[in-house]
């Protein structure tokens, strides 16, 4: 039958096209809602934006913050940022930025100051919606110099006060007119209803095609001001099943997975041992946090003793190498490795099921039932029920381990998973889960973890569930050092509060750290220029200096 | 049969009205709103916030209130805003909607093209060895997991013999007639197998039991032709059954087909409407539903007008029904 209609259609000789050597095809798994930058927060969006457009400022491959659309990262030590006091008499800062010369819009509109302004207005307004109003509530006021100098008033001095990451200038002279009504904003950005208006993108590419759930195109962008990229033309095309892209790597039809929204890891690993020759393989360990949230008004998980317990008694390393290859490195704290507040006096939690029995035996879980699962004295199993997102197979097989091993340890588990839409849009955010739910945080280098740690995010119907602190744990001293970090700009002073913050963490256990996923990119040999971030910045802010080097 | 048929329609149109609101509230009753949402990306929202954004986009109102504030809209043809593709829905469903009617439409002609005259084979000749080897065709075409079939037509034609594109609508700089027709091809054969297997069985049944009838019996005591018999006297009746089936089969026609789309990296209804629910795009979801139920009424309706033209002993014009 296929003979029939490729013959039929004149194709059996054909095939699939053959590609410019100018021309990349990116192959992800996932279309991204909006193109407005500061509407929703959404990886695939960032990935594609990141192309044809550049934030203030963005952490580099070294993890280190740096400027792109501004000239100079202002700091206290440079004088672009000086303390300020408020009318409340609370320390604040202003910090100065400067748009980087040549910075110019596709149709040849300079980037300035106006666009601050503007999309300000847009950030601070309630109704827009915007992904990070955080953001823009912390800035009091925006003061202008000239059409590239401006500065920002913002309500207080923490360590992190030049990083504006999120402050994604807009078009003023293009959404203007469509922010007339703040609440129809996201309806009538431009960038959804007409993406490929040239005005819209400043970066190396700016998107010339869009096919709804299906692909989008970019072009060289002519006003860039930076190094030219190699690639004319760069297709992303959206296959989500990762099956699927496998097969479409393999026939030619893209060129390259991305690795921010590819193949899983296991497939990455399985992927090397078949191809590993026919491609440039890297793993990368990402500040994508695996963990278990541990509901701590359960009775049972309230004793600190048993949520020790539950840790020593799984083998995180077994798992890891089981499972991933020893690729995603075992997690003691909600702190990446790499990052340089990771501590390493963060007490690490080896296998150890004596040290588990005992202290079970202690929290009054010393008898065996006839299955072998511990009991109490009122004859109550030790069980817990162990929530995730159904379908996502690597953490079902994650699951499963850990099953098995707490198992070993007389600790009962019962699996239940729901689609990712109740699970997080209900069982999760509204603290539903009895015992245990595994989920993934994905953070920024030195991101203070606030909205899960602190007593004042725990959420509630009171407060209309927002927050993120799930496991509703509170400890003071926590919450003291949250505030102290936050404030505190002395680097070795910092890293001390830091270091107190994980032993806490790690001691308390309001949360199972599991491992730091890695997310595998599979480049083809003569692909060259992709480094891997590993943290929340995509690859391709880095765009320009991507090249093809083929025989 | 005119009034019938009028008939038929008010009733349709009451129907979809039901199913509009029976849609609405079972969407309503999913986990999330978008405000929901707006707290995910900004949890620092504070309850104020939240009751205020509810109010401003009149979420804060009753499902019935906003039930009937969303069908005047609609009635004068705003059927909203989709929140995935920030689009008018209308604008956003065509694209989608052309690609599953290329995709199930071919798929459906060519399998009745081809089970209609294969069941009708295996019928005649019950027990023969083709009738098996078709029997057997049919169950591995019915069995055979769709997810696994696309992916070895993807590897074999796409990956192992280069001759056809493993996904997509159309290349880059593409989209001319005889690209899009490469494209379908895969998506097609992997529906057509799956599909064609079930009607090729009806159509057997249906003529096995029809060649048992006595009229059938007289057909051949008269004289005429075996072909004769089978075409002027068999067929039509044994098509009644598999009508039924290819009505019920309209619904999904056009609300697609979420594996192979999805397999296929090919936009259609049924990752549209999939995406939709699991995205809280609640306008898009509910005029796809929609969409499908009216597809799925006017095809029950079409197909009980092919019953009176297939059998004339059922009648529409009026005493009731009763066969003549």
């Amino acid at each position: 039958m296929i003979a029939a209609m490729a013959g039929g259609l004149g194709l059996a000789a054909c095939g699939e096209q053959k590609q410019d050597r100018h021309t990349l095809v990116i192959g992800m798994t996932q279309y991204p809602a909006t193109l407005n930058p500061n509407i929703e927060s959404m990886l695939a969006k960032t990935y594609v934006l990141a192309m044809t457009r550049r934030p203030f400022t963005h952490h580099d491959t070294d993890w280190n913050l740096v400027c792109a659309l501004c000239e100079t990262l202002p700091t206290l030590e440079n004088g672009l940022a000086v303390r300020e006091t408020l009318a409340n008499g609370k320390q604040g800062v202003a910090v100065t930025y400067t748009i980087k010369q040549g910075a110019t819009w596709g149709d040849g509109t300079p980037v300035t100051t106006k666009d601050v302004l503007f999309t300000y207005e847009v950030g601070k307004h309630p109704a827009s919606g915007v992904a990070d109003g955080e953001l823009y509530r912390r800035i009091l006021r925006i003061g202008v110099k000239d059409a590239r100098t401006f500065t920002l008033h913002l309500d207080r001095l923490t360590f992190d006060y030049n990083a504006i990451n999120s402050f994604q200038v807009l078009p003023a002279h293009i959404d203007r007119a469509n922010f007339k009504d703040p609440k129809e904003y996201r309806k009538r950005t431009a960038y959804d209803s007409d993406s490929t208006n040239p005005g819209l993108y400043f970066g190396p590419y700016r998107i010339t095609e869009k096919k709804i759930g299906s692909r989008i195109v970019l072009e060289r962008n002519p006003t860039w001001w930076g190094k030219k990229p190699y690639f004319k033309k760069i297709v992303v095309r959206i296959i989500e099943k990762t099956a699927a892209l496998e097969a479409n790597l393999l026939s030619g039809s893209i060129n390259y997975i991305a690795g921010e929204l590819g193949l899983l890891l296991d497939q990455g690993i399985a992927f090397e041992k078949r191809h590993g020759k026919d491609f440039d393989i890297q793993f990368k360990p990402s500040l994508v946090y695996e963990h278990i949230d541990l509901n701590l008004e359960n009775p049972f998980l309230k004793d600190r003793r048993v949520r020790t317990a539950l840790i020593l008694a799984l083998d995180r390393e077994e798992l890891s190498s089981r499972l991933f290859d020893r690729r995603q490195p075992v997690a003691d704290s909600f702190v990446h490795p790499l990052d340089w507040i990771h501590s390493k006096a963060t007490p690490r939690y080896r296998y150890d099921p004596a040290r588990a029995g005992r202290l079970l035996d202690a929290a009054g879980w010393a008898k065996r039932d006839s299955k072998g699962f511990r009991v109490n004295a009122k004859g109550r199993r030790l069980t817990f029920e162990l929530m995730t997102t159904a379908g996502s197979r690597t953490r079902e097989l994650v699951q499963q381990i850990l099953q098995s091993q707490w198992r070993k340890a007389g600790i009962d588990i019962r699996i239940r998973n729901e689609p990712a839409r109740v699970y997080f849009g209900e069982t999760v955010t509204k603290r539903k889960f009895k015992a245990m739910a595994m989920f993934a945080w994905l953070s920024a280098p030195e991101s203070v973890p606030r909205l899960t740690l602190h007593s004042s995010q725990i959420t509630t119907a009171a407060n209309n569930w927002s927050g993120q602190n799930y496991t509703s744990y509170k400890n003071p001293e926590v919450d003291k050092l949250l505030d102290a970090i936050e404030i505190e700009l002395d680097r070795p002073k910092r890293r001390v509060l830091w270091a107190r913050l994980q032993k806490l963490y790690a001691r308390d256990l309001p949360v199972l750290p599991l491992f730091f996923r890695a997310d595998p990119f599979i480049i083809p040999k003569w692909l060259k220029g992709i480094r891997p971030t590993g943290h929340q910045d995509p690859t391709t802010l880095w765009v320009e200096h991507w090249r093809a080097e083929r025989p | 049969m005119t009034r019938y048929v009028m008939g038929r329609l008010v009733e349709s149109v009451i129907v979809l009205v039901i199913m509009s609101f029976v849609i609405y509230a079972l969407i309503g009753l999913m986990p999330g709103d978008p405000i929901d949402l707006m707290i995910k990306s900004d949890p620092r929202l504070t309850p104020a916030d939240a009751a205020r954004l509810r109010a401003v986009y009149g979420l804060d109102k009753p499902l019935a209130e906003r039930y009937l504030h969303w069908a005047m809209a609609a009635l004068s043809g705003d059927f909203g805003h989709s929140r995935l593709y920030v689009q008018p829905v209308l604008d956003v469903m065509p694209g989608f909607l052309l690609n599953t009617f290329n995709l199930m439409g071919l798929t459906f002609v060519i399998s009745i093209v081809i089970a209609v005259p294969v069941g009708v084979y295996a019928a005649l000749r019950q027990h023969s060895a083709g009738d098996y080897a078709i029997n057997l065709a049919c169950f591995a075409g019915i069995s055979v997991p769709i997810f696994w079939l696309a992916l070895m037509l993807i590897i074999v034609f796409a990956v192992l013999i280069p001759v056809l594109p493993a996904s997509g609508v159309s290349s880059v700089g593409g989209g001319g007639f005889l690209d899009r027709a490469r494209h379908l091809v895969l998506p097609v054969v992997t529906l057509t197998i799956f599909s064609i297997g079930s009607y090729t069985r009806f159509m057997r049944a249906s003529t096995i039991e029809v060649m048992r009838q006595d009229y059938i019996r007289t057909a051949f005591a008269k004289g005429a032709s075996r072909n004769r018999v089978v075409v002027r006297h068999a067929l039509r009746n044994a098509l009644l059954p598999v009508v039924t089936i290819i009505a019920l089969s309209f619904g999904t026609l056009f609300s697609g087909a979420l594996i192979t789309e999805t397999m296929f990296a090919y936009p259609g209804m049924g990752k549209l409407i999939y995406d939709s629910i699991m995205g809280n795009d609640f306008n898009m979801a509910l005029v796809a539903l929609l969409f499908a139920t009216l597809v799925t009424l006017l095809a029950n309706l079409a197909a009980d007008l092919a019953y009176a033209w297939l059998d004339p002993r059922i009648s529409y014009s009026g005493g009731g029904g009763t066969p003549r």
